[in-house]
């Protein structure tokens, strides 16, 4: 296996998840034989390609910027596990 | 008459017009039909029938009045749980959004209501579209209308049964890497992906931004064009939707095959691909000549390149899509957390099914200091290289035909285990969005065990309206919806 244990370890700190040791090392392998499968790219000589990010490339979409009515502070906290006092509330951020 | 619930959507939209049916007529044959097949099916996440039945009544009225409801009045739709309906739950088939309920409604949902639409219900699933079979939904894995045993397909897995059960005529999905159209060929009905930009993803909830496009399943392609005509074009809340004029799909549907040019890439036509659907996608290329079209093969190379470049870029735009779900504005939040970053990563973490985390690590880790160039870059380049094959092909042919998937509906359980495996379900369709074309999936043929084959029809950016008339002359010739249908539900 190519990928280590301490990268997936690294990126489910970076991707704000956790995992029990047991579904670390499925995760691993599991994530490992795509990467393998995934690396089939690198057959391909794409040094003189440009990237593509979007297949509509045109240009960027601009409009007027002006003052609309938008979505009230009570329906957009609506779906909000808690609120407090018109916000979003949530645990201590620094300790 | 036949069972008002088996007419297409065309069919039935005639009847309401001419006012040999009422609406509320409609929307009671098939909420009957529902009760009666959903217990076995399961595609529903919820029906919204008071909903649906006030709106009908409302389309009487507004006929009563003399008045034109819209060209879709009267027809109930159902939409894929990932699609925003204001005031009822969307939960993209996610325990993460149990509770929520979203405050608008999408683009798309706005224009059926305008054109009379009756919203019937949301479907289930794959877990925020990620998926090929619906088993990944976290709330119930919707059967194969065909064989119960098996699976729909997915992730729109849900609107494709809803549709094949005949328990509604046309239904919305969402496709990022064949969600609508192999959901559509494993049970036998048209499913269409539109050119990206062709139809507004304002009110979607977002899983590969520049890969996801809304599209409808329908009875017929006839089903399919007049739905495409009421919710194709631009829209100010959607900065990637598309200037290009929507032309009328419905009035061009008449135009036939004749003079057609139709190319057949041999890569779709692997050693692995399931005989019976090799043989039933040359079946109908010999009915395409015999109707007057050129069929030729050419050749798209990059194809073989096409999954892993979907992983790639799919995974990663998941895994930026999807942080938004930390439980602070919506979504679950798990209790007891004694720090923000702590709250995020067990919400998340217990939000989140299995694929769903899966892909969010493959995405991070692909976009992560150090893999940047190795991998999403690198995608990104090949993903240039698979649009200049398309780009070449369409010089030389106005349609390709292809295989939808390389078999036809797999069994519960057969591929959840190997995530490779399923992934590979996909490798006809996936292309499709990375090169941001049209496709639609098209019932041509039973296999041997009664199962339906699907057909893809793909053509260039923004050439639905001469897919569309492509596959109607190919369905009349074929006939498919009235030699077959899902004897798992009358036998």
């Amino acid at each position: 296996m190519s990928i280590q244990l301490e990268t997936v370890r690294h990126i489910a700190r970076l991707a704000n998840l956790e995992f029990s040791e047991e579904e670390l090392g499925i995760f691993a392998r599991q994530i490992d034989s795509i990467l393998v499968y995934i690396d089939k790219l690198n057959e391909l000589d794409t040094q003189r390609v440009e990237p593509t990010s979007h297949v509509t490339q045109k240009d960027q979409a601009f409009r007027e910027d002006r003052v609309a009515p938008s979505l009230e502070v009570l329906r957009a906290l609506a779906n909000s596990p808690e609120t407090k006092d018109g916000h979003f509330s949530v645990p201590k951020v620094i300790g | 008459m036949r069972e008002l619930f088996r007419l297409t959507g065309s069919e039935q939209l005639s009847l309401i017009r001419s006012r040999e049916i009422s609406a509320e007529e409609a929307t009671r044959a098939c909420l009957a039909r529902m009760e009666a097949v959903e217990p076995r099916v399961l595609a529903f996440r919820c029906v919204l029938r008071d909903a649906a039945l006030s709106d009908a009544r409302a389309i009487d009225a507004a006929f009563s009045r003399g008045e034109d409801p819209g060209p879709l009045a009267g027809l109930p739709i159902a939409i894929k749980d990932v699609i925003c309906l204001a005031g009822h739950p969307t939960t993209c088939g996610s325990r993460t959004l149990g509770g929520f309920i979203p405050a608008f409604d999408a683009t798309v949902i706005e224009r059926l209501r305008n054109a009379g639409a009756v919203l019937f219900g949301k479907t289930n699933m794959d877990e925020f579209a990620m998926g090929s079979s619906t088993e990944n939904s976290a709330y119930e894995k919707t059967r194969n209308p065909w064989d119960l045993g098996r699976v729909p397909g997915g992730s729109s897995g849900g609107s494709a049964a809803a549709v094949a059960a005949d328990m509604v005529p046309l239904a919305l999905g969402s496709d990022t890497g064949g969600s609508i159209r192999q959901p559509a060929a494993f049970c036998g009905v048209p499913g269409l992906k539109t050119t990206y930009g062709r139809v507004s993803r304002f009110g979607l909830v977002a899983f590969a931004s520049s890969l996801d496009q809304i599209g409808p399943f329908g009875k017929s392609v006839e089903d399919i064009a007049r739905s495409l005509a009421v919710i194709a074009g631009q829209d100010p809340h959607d900065s990637t939707s598309a200037s290009v004029p929507v032309p009328d799909y419905v009035e061009e549907l008449s135009r036939g095959l004749a003079p057609l040019r139709i190319g057949v890439p041999r890569e779709y036509f692997p050693r692995g691909l399931d005989s019976q659907v090799g043989d039933a996608v040359r079946f109908v290329l010999d009915r395409a000549r015999a109707l007057g079209a050129r069929v030729e093969e050419i050749s798209l190379p990059h194809t073989d390149y096409a999954i892993p470049t979907y992983y790639i870029l799919a995974t990663a735009e998941a895994s930026s899509n999807l942080a938004r779900y930390d439980g602070v504005r919506y979504g679950f939040r798990a209790a007891g957390a004694k720090d923000l970053a702590e709250m995020y990563r067990r919400s998340r973490s217990a939000g989140f099914g299995k694929e769903v985390r899966r892909r969010i690590m493959l995405g991070t880790y692909v976009l992560s200091s150090g893999y940047y160039d190795a991998y999403y870059l690198k995608a990104q380049k090949v993903r240039t290289l698979l649009r200049n094959d398309f780009v070449e092909a369409f010089q030389q042919v106005d349609l390709i035909i292809t295989p939808t998937t390389p078999s036809v509906a797999f069994r519960f359980g057969e591929k959840t285990e190997d995530p490779l495996q399923m992934y590979l379900s996909d490798i006809f369709t996936a292309t499709i969005n990375l090169v941001g074309i049209p496709a639609l999936s098209l019932p041509c043929a039973l296999s041997r065990e009664g199962l339906p084959i699907g057909l893809q029809v793909v053509g260039p950016p923004f050439g639905e309206a001469r897919l569309l008339s492509a596959a109607a002359a190919l369905e009349s010739d074929l006939n498919f919806r009235a030699r077959h249908r899902p004897k798992a539900l009358d036998p």
